[in-house]
């Protein structure tokens, strides 16, 4: 069955005819090309795949397109200014080395972005915790809590 | 301008595309016309398939082709290759049964590939590959290591009727039991070495594409060494011209060895891409990954370690049988063997080693190198022997290995290896410092307050890395070269492409290396760019495994900068009216010696392109110069490793309190990418330690066949690291380099189990070491 | 994922009257574990009804003594609300500590309970508090809704719209994760209504039970010494890699003894 869902994605509208069992991250993936947002997992541990819906965290691999029918999508290519200048927080991953190959860290940077909102100066143990649902085989996670702790401060102080 | 950038902290030159999305992993190209693949996986880990009835599937909606292992065969497509001889005791070579890309009559693990369905959607594809209708005799299965030769075991290959690969062996088996008969004392461990699932977070993926215009394939792959790749499957699988074949990795989600290999999978859509004139899609679901990807570690060992009575170590015996799964994986045979047995004589003097490995076939998805490869095994075998010597003699641990260290070099081990350099002692020393030992009594006190159990753990490891010269890898059964190389290309204008045949998939060679060109030319780095990982561009690679880039690519680059530096001179010679031999080059300057007439870099680099003022007579126009190296031998970055744990004796939940590593990677291009290369490892290692252990039941089903219950190691699992490095530079290449891709997985699950059994009383405890397992550790202790 | 007919009613009614159209189709709440299982092709309903416009189902609020969820409020709204945190902070930690922060974002109570998963945190809070689940047709309470592995009292195209939740005097929840997994390996709440004590388990069994013998032993002390020594049955326990059924007796005794501890703080 194919249906059509719209929905704003990084602020555009967007619509597209699809099958009704096309994901979000398929959506986002396939149809528009955002392939910034990635798979790595089948079942929802991996947190590749997080975007924002109407500025919330979530796994696009975990919702059909559907369930977004009319929200706000935000996904990793939105985040940067529309200058190319990087957002503090994808800034502090690239100062304090919270990336390596690259794959998990839009789903990283995606959910701190959320987390960083109520957390604007979050201790270590709050940060590892905010990342249960993201997996990262590269770094350890050491950088990666250290990109969130300074990138949550330079959130809250450009505020 | 032209501060040094060896040694500096510069942030990495891809961060900003992997920070944007802007990223282009395999599963990110998308092509016109594209088809994509869905393979039918066999639900059995032995059986013989009687039938394959593919009409209902060929009838599915979108569907384009559906191919079996008979296609496959009528079209003269070969099987797997591997890429190491072993020789077995009897001077016999090892068993290598074929491994086919599509089964041929029989399955033999769970995942194995039946059929290939190729449809217009993925959805599609998966829709259809479910209508394959597969009839299977199903057989006994085998699964354990330690049971594959039993008697009346079920045979996997009609060649290896007693499911054994080779017994190999290492080391002056006399010399050995002679010391172990007049051993003041003998420590003695059984133990499994758990099974792994590499797990990159990136599944792996492959795009093949064939074009009618010129007849050439392209190959799109989540790939560690795409010249290899490329070599193997033309050359071996499906007899394509090499120069008709592009193998391209693009961005690649990390590897960690998993993606080294050539793969069923890859080579199917390449070939299904010519029979369909379309570009052939495949990319793995987490659950395909866990069946197929190629599995790391699984040993069954027992070790000794002869001690006289001062704690000097006399000799160490080992006997191992390695678990290769149901085929030879690309290097599977040399990771047992030649990757583990020479590194049992670690930092120590221990003057007589032997060790004996079987390495069999069982009804499991292929093993190979993962993340360390033979040395964390090593490693692990060595590290918990020499803890519990210590503990049985009561030395104390760091005294224990004090005594033993090797301190004269070079130093020829027992076991093949000849250490060029190190210094153990600067590692242990700065390692107990950092760790605050001094203190841990009171904070064991103070756990125990808590009613906690604490404990104190220790690993001293070394590694084997720059792999490898090639005459010593070839007298060893390395079919392949194990050189590197690199192309420097100046422009007009003075910038750089460097072109190196190593592969980065996380390392950030991006970075690195033109940290190393831009320093070597004295020009900024932002006119340096690196590219790696398309055979159409890098001349040729041997790519990325082993902690070789920076010590063999890396070297190779310097070579071919060397290269250049002296065409320049040439240039100058002329431009400058001096003799070749009085021009300097420093800091990006060409300088006639003791004068101020100069020219700099990119005036040369200039004059080579517009030569209109130029020794034509002597030399030919244009800056381009490659370079291939072959290192004299192996690089031995090595590290001592403390590792403090607390215990919940409740529930067995261990936690790691405090993570201490100090390493020797000899000289260190960039410290910031280097930290994060030890994190990510230690995170490995722990997690194999802590949280991870691939299982099968005795069906040879995977228990652990999804995220759900292989526990990868998340945020809250591991502790913030405190690490520190001691430099010894490899005396061997221009760079003073070492590597240091995979200490961190070598070193930690020895330091962790050591720390565990300190903190439980125990002499020694499976892993990983998972709550339950703790928890009945205690209680068998208490009974 | 096999293909389906999907549906958004933005009425209970249209979604009841889809329903009984539908036999094979299911309700989607938040979808985090009926998406999973449909992309594993594990679950194959011929139509979806999805609830996520149905805005009635959004409620959460608390009225004197009870918090009333509605089958669609989120757990990161259960989590964070001032209201809950007020009259049952255990529930709202609870919420707090299912999956993980994005899972909390779209699973919802009524999903939850609907699919009775048997290692899921939320049938802890409604049996151990004795929740009421209101559903379109009647009111069941939730000693009698948990059924068996996946199987509630709910029958078909019956469809959650409530969970009312009386506010003890004091209570606690106390999980212990699966490691990989991280949904609950055993996950005790124990809820003191002065008096009546409820202790309730999940992740031990095919689904939450309640632990007759500490509840007797609380309520007569709450204490956590009552519970410390009770050593509790394994057999029917749930046997996987991660625990078996020994350990996870063992484990509910703990995690008993340090809810007791936690709600006494």
């Amino acid at each position: 069955m194919s249906v059509k869902v719209s929905m704003k994605v990084n602020g555009k509208p967007v619509s597209a005819e699809v099958e009704a069992r096309t994901l979000l991250v398929t959506f986002i993936r396939e149809n528009l090309r955002l392939t910034g947002t990635h798979v790595g997992c089948d079942t929802a541990q991996c947190g590749a795949c997080t975007v924002h819906m109407n500025g919330r965290a979530i796994k696009s691999c975990s919702i059909v397109a559907m369930q977004a029918e009319g929200a706000d999508i935000l996904t990793i290519e939105g985040v940067a200014n529309g200058n190319g200048t990087l957002h503090p927080m994808q800034q502090a991953f690239k100062e304090n080395h919270g990336l390596q190959c690259g794959f998990c860290t839009p789903g990283m940077v995606m959910n701190a972005l959320d987390f960083a909102k109520g957390h604007p100066n979050p201790s270590e143990k709050e940060v590892r915790e905010s990342l249960e649902g993201n997996l990262c085989r590269c770094t350890g996670y050491h950088n990666i809590v250290k990109s969130i702790v300074a990138g949550a401060r330079a959130m809250a102080a450009s505020k | 301008m032209n501060a040094p950038l060896i040694g500096a902290r510069i942030q990495r030159k891809e961060d900003y595309r992997f920070l944007t999305g802007a990223g282009q992993y395999t599963d990110d190209i998308s092509l016109p016309n594209q088809a994509h693949a869905a393979f039918v996986r066999s639900p059995h880990a032995h059986a013989v398939i009687k039938k394959i009835n593919v009409e209902k599937a060929k009838k599915a909606p979108g569907v384009l082709a559906v191919y079996t292992g008979a296609d496959l065969a009528a079209a003269k497509v070969g099987g797997l290759p591997c890429g190491w001889l072993i020789t077995d005791v009897n001077g016999q070579p090892m068993k290598e049964p074929p491994h086919p890309c599509l089964a041929q009559g029989k399955v033999r693990y769970v995942g194995d590939h039946v059929a290939v369905v190729v449809a217009a959607t993925a959805e599609q594809a998966r829709d259809a590959a479910e209508q394959v209708e597969v009839d299977y005799e199903v057989l006994l299965a085998v699964v354990d290591a330690a049971k594959a030769r039993a008697k009346g075991a079920s045979a996997l290959h009609d060649i290896a009727p007693d499911n054994t690969c080779y017994v190999w062996a290492l080391g002056d088996k006399a010399k050995v039991d002679e010391a172990f008969a007049k051993a003041a004392h003998v420590t003695r461990l059984d133990f499994v070495n758990n099974r792994l699932v590499p797990n990159a977070i990136e599944p792996r993926a492959a795009i093949g594409v064939y074009s009618r215009a010129d007849e050439g394939y392209t190959l799109y792959v989540a790939n560690q060494n795409p010249h290899v790749e490329r070599l193997l499957m033309t050359a071996f699988v499906l007899g394509l011209p090499e120069h008709k074949v592009r193998v391209v990795a693009p961005d690649v989600g990390g590897g960690f060895g998993s993606k080294i290999y050539l793969y069923a999978e890859d080579v199917v859509v390449t070939w299904a891409a010519r029979q369909l004139n379309r570009p052939v899609r495949w990319t793995a679901e987490r659950s395909e990954s866990f069946l197929s990807d190629a599995h790391g570690r699984d040993h069954v060992t027992t070790a000794e370690l002869a001690l006289d009575n001062n704690g000097k170590f006399l000799a160490m015996r080992v006997k191992t049988t390695a678990n290769l799964g149901a085929y030879l994986s690309t290097f599977a045979s040399c990771i047992p063997t030649i990757l583990y047995a020479t590194l049992l004589a670690g930092q120590y003097t221990t003057p007589a080693i032997y060790c004996e490995v079987t390495a069999v076939f069982t009804n499991t998805a292929p093993v190979d190198a993962y993340r360390g490869a033979g040395r964390p095994e090593a490693t692990y075998v060595v590290e918990r022997l020499v803890e519990t010597a210590a503990r049985e003699l009561k030395i104390d641990p760091a005294d224990l290995r004090r005594r033993n260290f090797i301190r004269n070099f070079p130093y020829q081990t027992p076991v093949a290896l000849q250490y060029d350099t190190g210094n153990y002692e600067a590692t242990l020393d700065a390692a107990l410092q950092l760790g605050d030992v001094e203190n841990f009594s009171s904070r064991k006190e103070e756990s125990r307050k808590r009613g906690k159990l604490r404990g104190i753990g220790y690993a001293a490891y070394i590694e084997a890395c720059g792999i490898a010269p090639s005459a010593v890898a070839g007298s060893l059964g390395a079919r392949a070269g194990l050189f590197e190389a690199g192309e420097i290309r100046v422009h007009p204008t003075g910038s750089v492409t460097v072109f190196t045949g190593s592969h980065s998939h996380g390392q950030g060679h991006e970075t690195s290396f033109a940290q190393v060109v831009a320093d070597r030319l004295g020009i900024p780095i932002e006119n340096v760019d690196i590219v790696h990982g398309d055979t159409s561009k890098v001349l040729f690679g041997m790519g990325t495994y082993g902690s070789r880039s920076i010590a063999v690519g890396g070297t190779a680059i310097v070579k071919a900068l060397d290269k250049i530096i002296a065409k320049g001179k040439k240039i100058a010679a002329h431009l400058l009216e001096a003799s070749e031999s009085d021009i300097e080059y420093d800091r990006g300057e060409f300088k006639v010696a003791g004068t101020d007439r100069k020219k700099m870099f990119g005036e040369i680099a200039f004059a080579a392109y517009v030569p209109h003022n130029y020794p034509h007579d002597k030399l030919e126009p244009g800056l381009n110069e490659n370079a291939f190296y072959d290192p004299s031998n192996f690089t031995f970055p090595a590290g001592s490793y403390v590792c403090e744990v607390e215990v919940d004796r409740d529930t067995g939940q261990v936690t790691i309190e405090r993570f201490t590593a100090v390493d020797d990677f000899g000289k260190i291009i960039n410290p910031m990418i280097v930290e994060g290369q030890v994190h990510g490892g230690l995170a490995q290692g722990i997690g194999q330690a802590l949280t991870e252990g691939c299982h099968y039941d005795e069906s040879g089903q995977l228990v652990t066949g999804s995220l759900m219950d292989y526990c990868l190691p998340r945020a809250g699992d591991v502790p913030s690291f405190k690490i520190d490095t001691r430099e010894t530079p490899c005396t061997h290449n221009p760079l003073g380099v070492k590597g240091c891709g995979e200490a961190g997985a070598i070193g930690a699950p020895a330091a962790v189990m050591n720390a565990i059994t300190d903190a439980l009383g125990v002499k020694d405890l499976p892993m990983p070491a998972t709550p339950q397992t703790v928890w009945r550790s205690l209680q068998q202790k208490a009974a | 994922m096999y293909a389906f007919e999907y549906h958004r009613p933005s009425s209970s009614k249209e979604a009841l009257d889809l329903a009984a159209k539908k036999s094979e189709g299911k309700f989607l709440a938040g979808g985090q574990s009926l998406v999973q299982a449909m992309k594993l092709r594990l679950s194959s309903p011929s139509d979806l009804i999805d609830l996520g416009s149905v805005s009635e189902l959004k409620n959460l609020k608390v009225e004197g003594n009870t918090v009333l969820v509605g089958a669609m409020v989120r757990h990161a709204e259960v989590a964070a609300s001032p209201a809950v945190q007020k009259a049952i902070p255990a529930l709202a930690a609870l919420a707090g500590m299912i999956g993980d922060r994005q899972v909390r974002h779209m699973g919802t109570i009524g999903g939850s309970l609907a699919n009775s998963d048997p290692a899921a945190d939320y049938p802890a809070a409604v049996l151990g508090l004795g929740a009421t689940i209101s559903t379109h047709k009647r009111k069941i309470e939730a000693d009698k809704f948990f059924k068996g592995l996946y199987e509630t009292a709910l029958e078909p195209g019956e469809l959650i719209t409530q969970v009312s939740f009386p506010a003890p005097k004091r209570a606690a929840y106390m999980k212990f994760k699966n490691p990989a997994s991280r949904f609950a390996l055993v996950g005790v709440f124990v809820a003191d209504f002065g008096g009546n004590v409820r202790v309730a388990v999940t992740g031990a069994g095919a689904c939450a039970f309640r632990q007759p013998d500490m509840e007797k032993a609380l309520a007569a002390k709450f204490a956590p010494e009552s519970v410390a020594n009770i050593k509790v049955k394994s057999d029917g326990l749930n046997n996987d890699l991660h625990a078996s059924p020994e350990y996870r007796a063992h484990l509910i005794t703990v995690m008993a003894k340090r809810a007791v501890e936690a709600a006494l703080k």
